[in-house]
C-alpha cells in the first residue's frame, strides 16, 4: 500500500478479486518494468548460460552500472519536474577539476572532495537558475552549460588529467570504491543509498510532493502557493551534486581523473530514467523504475558481448529495447486509466 | 459593517496594458459579492491580486481585516483565511485525489515529512460529506484525470473548504457544469453565507449571480463602473443596465456617479440593508 501513490495510477478499490490484481493496478509501471528486466534477463541466460550463471557478471554490473545510476536516480526528480538535465556528463568532470585544484594547493583528499561536491552544487544551481528566473527552456539551457562547463574543464587543467594514487592512502578509496568481502564494490551499496534518500524525499516529503504537483501542472501548483522555481533548482541542484560525486566514484575506481570523464553516460542516464517509466511530459514517474532501468542497461551493455555478439549490436538491441518497453507502458498505461 | 476586505485605489499593468486602474473595492465579513463583468474586465486579475498571486502597482492598499497588508503572498493569503476555486479548478490530473486536496498545504511535521495516513483518513471523510462523492470507484488514491467536471468542481471546492478560509472566491465555478451540478454550486455558496462567511462570486451568467449575491459588481475594462444592493433591482433592470455598461463603460445607478468613469470609480453607494 505504501507506493500507491508513486505510481499515480487508481488504485481500484474491487480489489476483492485479489490482491494481486490490485497491485497490478497500483503499480503498472513498476511491475512492467521488471518484467522487461527478467524478459531480458532470461535472454541472456538462454544466449549464454557460462557466462550469466556465474557471478562474476554480477559482480561487474555491480561495479560499471553505478557510474550512471547514481546520476539516474536524482535526474528522475528533474525529468518529474517537467525539464531535463543533459550538462551532467559535463559537470561529472567539473566536480573532479575542482577536486584537482583544491588538492593541488592544500594536498588534502578530503578538501577536494568536498569541493567536488560543491562545483557540483553550484553547476546545478546555475542550470536551475538558467531554466527559472531568466525562462530559458531546460533542454537548451543544459546544452549551453554542458558546453561551458567541459570548456571550463579544459581551460583548468589544460587538456591534463591526474593521477587519483593519493586517493588510495585515505578513507574515501574503500568508502566508495572498495569491495565488501571482497565481491559487492560499495559503489552499489551508495547506489541503494542513494535510491533509498531520492525516494523517500520524493515519496514521503514535502519536497517530493511538490516536484510531481509542479510536474503535473505547473499552474495549479503556482496558484496553491507551491515554490514551483525553488522545486525546481534544487532538483537541479541535487543532480549536480550527484554528477560530481559519481565522477568522484569513477575517478577513484579507475586510480585517473580524464578530463573527458563524463563523455558517453549521457544517453544511458536517460535512456534508463525513460526505461524506468518516467514520463518525459512531467508529473509521473518512480525511483524504482529508474533503478531497474538503470541495471537494464548495464545489463544490455554487458550482455551483448557476453552472448557472444559484437558491440556493434549494443546499439541496436539498447534502441529496440527503448523502443519496444516505453511503447509497452504508454499502451499499459492508458488501457487502465 | 466589518469589512473583510477593502481594497483601495488597486491597479495592475502588465507591461503596457493595464489590467486595472483605480478599484476601491470592499467584502464584508459576511456578504456574498457577485462580480460581473466581460471578458478581460479585469475579474481574474483582480481575484489574483486578492491571493497574493500578482502584486498590485504602487500606490494601491489592501486591507484585511482592517489591517494594511503590504507584500501579499499565495501563502500568506491561505494562511489570512482567503480561498479560492479556480475557473480552471486548479487540480494536478496525474496525482491522487489526497494530493489535490493537500496540495502547497501538505500536512507534515517540522522536518517537512508527510503525515499520509492523516491525509487519506481527511480526503476519505471529506468524500463522503462535503464532496458528497457516493460511486464507490473513487478511493483517495483515484486519479484526478479520470473524474467528472462535478467531481472536479466538488474537489476544488471542498479544497478550499477544508482549511477554514474566511472568504471564498469562486471563479466562474459554474462553467462546464451540468444543471444539477450548477445548482449544487449555488447551494454551496448559500451555505458560505449562512455559515457566517464572505465570499466573492464571479461569473457571466447573472441568472447564477443574482440569486445569491447581496450585492453586485460590475467590472467593465478594468474600472468599476458600478455597484449596487440586490435589493435596489429587479434582474430585469440589472440585464438592461448590463447592457449600458456594455455600450457606454459606466453604469446609471442611483449611486454617485462620477462622469471620468474611465478613471474614477464609483464606490461607496452602498447602503446599509
Amino acid at each position: 500500500m505504501s507506493q500507491v501513490q508513486e505510481a499515480g495510477r487508481p488504485l481500484s478499490p474491487t480489489a476483492g478479486r485479489g490482491r494481486i490484481s490490485a497491485y497490478l493496478r497500483a503499480y503498472p509501471l513498476q511491475i512492467g518494468i521488471v518484467f522487461v528486466a527478467i524478459f531480458i534477463w532470461l535472454l541472456f541466460l538462454i544466449g549464454s548460460p557460462r557466462t550469466f550463471l556465474t557471478g562474476n557478471m554480477y559482480v561487474a554490473f555491480m561495479s560499471t552500472t553505478p557510474y550512471f545510476a547514481l546520476i539516474a536516480i536524482p535526474l528522475t526528480l528533474v525529468v518529474i519536474t517537467g525539464e531535463i538535465d543533459l550538462s551532467f556528463p559535463s559537470v561529472m568532470a567539473f566536480g573532479m577539476t575542482a577536486f584537482d585544484l583544491v588538492f593541488t594547493a592544500t594536498q588534502s583528499v578530503w578538501l577536494g572532495f568536498i569541493a567536488c561536491i560543491l562545483a557540483g552544487i553550484v553547476a546545478g544551481l546555475i542550470n536551475g537558475v538558467i531554466v527559472t528566473k531568466i525562462g530559458i527552456p531546460s533542454l537548451v539551457a543544459t546544452i549551453g552549460t554542458q558546453f561551458f562547463w567541459r570548456g571550463a574543464v579544459m581551460v583548468l587543467t589544460n587538456g591534463q588529467g591526474m593521477g587519483m594514487t593519493d586517493v588510495q592512502s585515505t578513507f574515501l578509496l574503500p568508502l566508495f570504491v572498495g569491495k565488501i568481502g571482497g565481491l559487492i564494490p560499495m559503489q552499489f551499496i551508495w547506489t541503494i543509498i542513494v535510491a533509498g534518500i531520492v525516494w523517500f524525499f520524493l515519496n514521503r516529503h514535502r519536497f517530493g510532493a511538490h516536484v510531481y504537483l509542479t510536474g503535473d501542472n505547473i499552474d495549479s501548483a503556482r496558484l496553491m502557493g507551491v515554490n514551483v522555481d525553488r522545486t525546481k533548482i534544487i532538483s537541479f541542484a541535487v543532480v549536480g551534486a550527484a554528477a560530481a560525486f559519481a565522477g568522484f566514484v569513477v575517478s577513484e575506481d579507475v586510480l585517473f581523473f580524464w578530463p573527458t570523464l563524463g563523455d558517453g553516460y549521457l544517453l544511458n542516464t536517460l535512456a534508463s530514467v525513460f526505461l524506468g517509466g518516467t514520463s518525459v511530459f512531467g508529473g509521473t514517474g518512480t525511483i524504482f523504475g529508474t533503478f531497474v532501468g538503470c541495471f537494464i542497461i548495464g545489463a544490455i551493455q554487458g550482455g551483448i558481448v557476453a552472448a557472444g555478439l559484437t558491440g556493434y549490436w549494443t546499439y541496436v538491441i539498447y534502441g529496440l529495447i527503448i523502443v519496444a518497453s516505453v511503447a509497452l507502458q504508454t499502451v499499459v498505461g492508458r488501457r487502465l486509466r | 459593517m466589518d469589512y473583510f476586505l477593502q481594497m483601495k485605489n488597486v491597479s495592475k499593468t502588465f507591461g503596457e496594458v493595464a489590467a486595472l486602474h483605480h478599484v476601491n473595492l470592499e467584502v464584508g465579513s459576511n456578504e456574498i459579492v457577485g462580480l460581473l463583468g466581460d471578458n478581460g474586465a479585469g475579474k481574474s486579475t483582480l481575484v489574483k491580486i486578492i491571493t497574493g498571486y500578482h502584486q498590485p502597482d504602487p500606490g494601491g492598499e489592501m486591507f484585511l481585516k482592517g489591517k494594511k497588508i503590504d507584500h501579499l503572498t499565495v501563502a500568506r493569503a491561505r494562511d489570512l483565511g482567503i480561498e479560492v476555486v479556480y475557473q480552471e479548478r486548479a487540480l494536478a490530473d496525474k496525482q491522487s485525489l489526497w494530493r489535490n486536496i493537500f496540495m502547497g498545504r501538505e500536512l507534515s511535521d517540522g522536518m517537512g515529512r508527510l503525515d499520509l495516513k492523516t491525509m487519506r483518513e481527511e480526503t476519505r471523510k471529506l468524500m463522503h460529506t462535503l464532496m458528497g462523492f457516493t460511486s464507490s470507484a473513487i478511493t483517495p488514491e483515484s486519479m484526478v484525470k479520470t473524474f467528472s467536471g462535478g467531481e472536479r468542481q466538488g474537489v476544488a471546492i471542498t479544497r478550499a473548504l477544508y482549511f477554514k478560509a474566511e472568504m471564498i472566491i469562486l471563479d466562474e465555478p459554474t462553467m462546464g457544469l451540468s444543471l444539477s451540478e450548477t445548482k449544487k454550486c449555488l447551494d454551496f455558496v448559500e451555505g458560505v453565507k449562512a455559515a457566517g462567511k464572505a465570499a466573492i462570486f464571479i461569473d457571466h451568467n447573472i441568472f447564477h449571480v443574482y440569486p445569491v449575491a447581496d450585492r453586485i459588481i460590475v467590472l467593465d475594462r478594468g474600472t468599476v463602473a458600478g455597484q449596487f444592493m440586490k435589493n435596489e433591482l429587479t434582474l430585469q433592470e440589472l440585464i438592461d443596465r448590463l447592457q449600458h455598461v456594455a455600450q457606454t463603460g459606466h453604469l446609471d445607478t442611483k449611486t454617485k456617479r462620477r462622469p471620468a468613469a474611465r478613471k474614477v470609480t464609483a464606490t461607496h453607494g452602498r447602503r446599509k440593508g
